[in-house]
């Protein structure tokens, strides 16, 4: 049982200009779950397009063995047909096709060319009973939550005969409930006998479930370690793995705060918005909640809450119709019917997903930089390039944006540095009142310690702070006072020292009395 | 990252622009081979001009409209009703040529407004929306003719596009006006570039070495002069051609340096992200049609004075040459990346490939693959290009 079924050894890949992998070895044994974690950039993902072959045969140097035979992907095809399957961070199923068809997209159960629809369908009802997902194969994927995606893609990838599973951060997007069903099936799948292998930034979680982790970082291997620890270890091995990971120690995951809570600058009352397209439906239902100068205020609530809703409701209505409700601003009510009212008025809002809201990935960081606040580049009729790059040049250096110049395509940067262009674009339209939605989702551990900093200035330099998250941790690191929205109303307002993730938990699952 | 770069490095980093100057060049250099030096003779120069003005200005608003992550299939029937217009105010009520013009372009600003509407508040893609707009315009035209031409047009409405600055300092047998233009033009562009150059090492940029600086420099002023010389040896200075260097000048300028320009920019890009940080979007993609409706009566006008009549069947295809035009210049075909320059340089490729190929009396059917072929190549290199960056990031 415990023969390696993977040995990776010593693979060296070179982009023009950087060494993505040097000399990497992994070794994963059969029927494990194998955790990889690192950096953004630390080579990951590198690692697992040479794995299955979307970095083909000869473009790297190393050898892969699969079952102790020497591999030589050409395609993604290649190793598929040995079982290795890959399933990537972003989805790639078609939305407005059913959920058998995307089961079997190009690998059609069919005879003679016609697709048998019968075949089809029951063997997709087979194999959503073996994830656990309780849905008619014939319901367009797009009805589905991602978390149910998700598992549409663990039942695609077994229609493979599947013996290695390659998970790239398979919980990134989801809320707790869904990531705790999706681990457990997982373990169920490595009982069964797949191999499987995830990379995953959250460190609670690997320690959950990983038999053994391996850590790289700068495209090296660091260590491979046996998470079979007896109990009273356990606890060591996170700050174990945050040093591996970033080659320090990180003596305080959320660093201390220094902020004089001032003057309430923020007040929301009694605010109700309805769904932008389902008549009758009220995504946040009579919510009131305020933030103080110096004050960070958490909103935990689980996915589909209307954490976001929210917050883009409030932001120049971005979201959502028939809204009602108060917004004052120092005591003052304020109407914001559009964001660049939002935006006069001092508010900032940085989104969830900086890929489809936050960043336009076709330009430079100096553009994206000054995008929300033009006219203070501008003179006249016309913006000040040359302004515009000092600007940018600034954030550069004080978010600590790693970047060769601020004329690099912001598509090209890593997770942790796009969402730091994202809070320069908000840092520069010098906003009173910042609200962070998941500031940390998909960034590593190192950026997001940085990202805390700087929330952490900001706060003390007077700005209101509203974080959501649906990492609790986060939430209570970060926080002064804590929101608890539950379906779409705020079930709770506690102090941050006063809170445990049970209670938070138990409030942010509290229905309708 | 103040220092210099070399020009193998400005080459490669600026492919995707720099691209295009080069195609430019080598297919000039091919026809101007293939017609034994007759494309660029005085004479076709000032025909390639008058020509092709019309296709030019409607591509400085195409590729804006492009850029912005739309398309506008209805420019030809816009240039036909915008003429047509004009025709009816000047020829069938006798009344004077500019109120000819205005009344153009206050039709340009209504089929903007319309367009405009539709894509910006219905939400209508602009590929429907123009498509419709392809048909109500051509059909428009034909009822304000009454299903006939209408000429001709007076001396002066003619002289939009006939006109030529001639002999204001003299004749001594070439047009010296237009030389001294050209000159000054040039002054006036190397100072700005060295004043640019000035501003991006006080900011601490990279610019390219300073021999490089005025080589480029002195190739743009040679380039230039030589092609005033060949202008100032014909007929003089086009006044279509002043026309059409303030449009190019100006829409430069707005694309680039302004704010609705860059949040054209921004919506083509992302068009969410635009939204969130504060873009008006309906505003921008009004104004966006409203402009291409002017620019279209623009090439109306132009159009109606060369040919010196308001014909039912005008414009017909102009729509697939501007389109054309700010796809070979390096336009995006989802939106967020082109240049009005390059749209320029693009309408210049179809311009001389069309020229050089009737002066060489290669017939319309053959001609019209070529451009297709052209097309497609252009697009393909850009996908290519694509590709070749991102595998070098």
């Amino acid at each position: 049982m415990h023969d390696d079924i993977l040995e990776m050894r010593s693979i060296t890949k070179r982009f023009p200009g950087v060494t993505a992998l040097k000399d990497v070895s992994l070794r994963v044994r059969e029927g494990e779950i194998h955790a990889i974690c690192g950096e953004n950039g630390a080579g990951k993902s590198t690692l697992m397009k040479v794995l299955s072959g979307v970095e083909p045969a000869g473009t790297y140097e190393g050898e892969i063995h699969f079952r102790g035979r020497p591999m030589s992907f050409a395609t993604v095809n290649d190793s598929e047909a040995e079982g290795i399957v890959i399933i990537h961070q972003e989805l790639a199923l078609v939305p407005y096709l059913s959920v058998a068809e995307n089961i079997f997209l190009g690998n059609e159960r069919s005879r003679a060319g016609i697709i048998s629809w019968h075949e089809t369908n029951a063997r997709a009802a087979e194999l959503l009973a073996r994830v656990g997902l309780d849905e008619n194969p014939v319901t367009p994927v797009d009805h589905l939550g991602v978390g149910k995606q998700q598992l549409v893609e663990i039942a695609k990838a077994l229609s493979k005969d599947v013996s290695l599973l390659i998970l790239d951060e398979p919980t990134a997007a989801l809320n707790d409930d869904d990531s705790e069903h999706l681990l457990g099936l997982i373990r169920g799948l490595r009982d069964e006998g797949v191999t499987c292998i995830i990379i995953s930034h959250k460190l609670g979680e690997i320690v959950e479930v990983a038999d053994s982790t391996t850590i790289i970082r700068d495209g090296s291997t660091i260590e491979t370690i046996d998470m079979h620890v007896p109990e009273p270890e356990r606890p060591a091995l996170i700050p174990r793995l945050i040093r591996g990971m970033v080659g320090r120690d990180i003596e305080h995951l959320y660093p201390e705060r220094d902020a004089e809570i001032g003057e309430e600058i923020l007040r929301i009352e009694d605010w109700h918005v309805g769904h932008p397209t389902q008549q009758d439906r009220v995504v946040v239902d009579g919510a009131s909640l305020h933030v103080r100068a110096g004050e960070v205020v958490g909103i935990a609530g689980l996915m589909g809450a209307g954490r976001t809703e929210l917050a883009r409701s409030v932001f120049g209505r971005s979201y959502g119709r028939d809204i009602t409700g108060t917004v004052s601003m120092h005591g003052k009510p304020v109407q914001l019917r559009s964001v660049a009212e939002a935006i006069a008025h001092g508010l900032a809002y940085v989104s969830e997903d900086r890929k489809q809201y936050g960043l336009n990935l076709i330009q430079d960081i100096r553009t994206n930089v000054t995008a929300a606040a033009l006219r203070k580049v501008t003179t006249g009729p016309w913006i000040d390039g040359n302004e515009e790059i000092a600007v940018a040049e600034r954030y550069r250096s004080s978010l600590n944006i790693k970047t060769p110049t601020v004329m690099s395509l912001v598509g090209k940067l890593s997770g942790g540095n796009q969402q730091k262009v994202v809070l320069s674009k908000w840092l520069f339209t010098e906003p009173e009142v910042l609200i962070l939605d998941e500031p940390t989702r998909g960034v590593d551990v190192g950026a997001k310690f940085e990202i805390y900093s700087i929330i952490n200035e900001l706060a003390e330099a007077g700005k209101a702070i509203i974080v959501i998250s649906s990492e609790l941790p986060e939430v209570m690191g970060l926080a002064d006072r804590i929101y608890t929205l539950s379906v779409g109303r705020i079930t709770g307002e506690v102090p941050a020292r006063d809170a445990t993730q049970e209670r938070l938990m138990e409030l942010m699952t509290r229905e309708r009395e | 990252m103040a220092g210099t770069s070399d020009i193998k490095e400005l080459l490669t980093r600026n492919l995707r622009q720099s691209g295009i100057y080069i195609a430019f060049v080598a297919i000039v250099l091919l026809f101007t081979i293939l017609t034994g030096g007759a494309l660029l003779s005085p004479g076709n120069l000032t025909n390639l001009v008058l020509q092709y003005s019309y296709i030019l200005i409607l591509a400085i608003g195409m590729v804006l409209i492009i850029v912005g992550g739309h398309i506008d299939l209805s420019v030809g029937s816009v240039v036909a009703l915008t003429g047509a217009v004009a025709a009816v105010v000047v020829i069938g009520n006798g009344l004077p040529w500019w109120l000819g013009v205005l009344a153009a372009l206050g039709t340009g600003v209504l089929v903007g407004l319309w367009q405009g509407f539709w894509v910006a508040f219905v939400g209508i893609p602009a590929f429907i929306v123009t498509l419709a707009g392809m048909l109500i315009f051509r059909g428009l035209t034909m009822q304000v003719l009454g299903n006939v031409s209408l000429s001709p047009f007076p001396p002066e409405y003619q002289y939009i596009s006939g006109g030529f600055l001639n002999g204001l300092l003299g004749g001594y047998g070439y047009d010296a006006f237009t030389l001294f233009l050209a000159a000054a033009l040039i002054v006036v562009f190397v100072i700005q570039q060295y004043r640019g150059r000035l501003a991006k090492l006080k900011y601490q940029q990279q610019v390219e070495a300073q021999w490089l600086f005025w080589l480029k420099n002195l190739l743009i002023a040679a380039v230039v002069m030589a092609f005033a010389w060949q202008l100032a040896h014909a007929r003089g200075l086009p006044v279509v051609l002043i026309l059409l260097a303030a449009l190019i000048l100006i829409y430069g300028f707005i694309s680039q340096r302004t704010i609705f320009g860059r949040h054209v920019y921004a919506m083509g890009g992302n068009l969410q992200a635009a939204q969130l940080s504060g873009v008006k979007t309906r505003r921008v993609n009004m104004l966006l049609f409203i402009n291409m409706g002017v620019l279209s009566a623009v090439a109306g006008i132009v159009y109606s004075a060369r040919s010196n009549s308001a014909q039912p069947g005008a414009g017909n295809m102009f729509e697939l040459d501007a389109i054309a035009a700010a796809f070979i210049g390096g336009a995006a075909v989802t939106g967020g990346i082109g240049k009005v320059q390059g749209a320029i340089i693009g309408g210049l490729i179809m311009a001389v490939m069309s020229n050089g190929m009737q002066i060489m009396g290669i017939d319309q059917s053959t001609q019209s693959v070529v451009r297709g072929v052209v097309l497609v190549l252009a697009v393909a290199f850009d996908v290519w290009n694509k590709k070749r960056a991102s595998a070098s990031s």
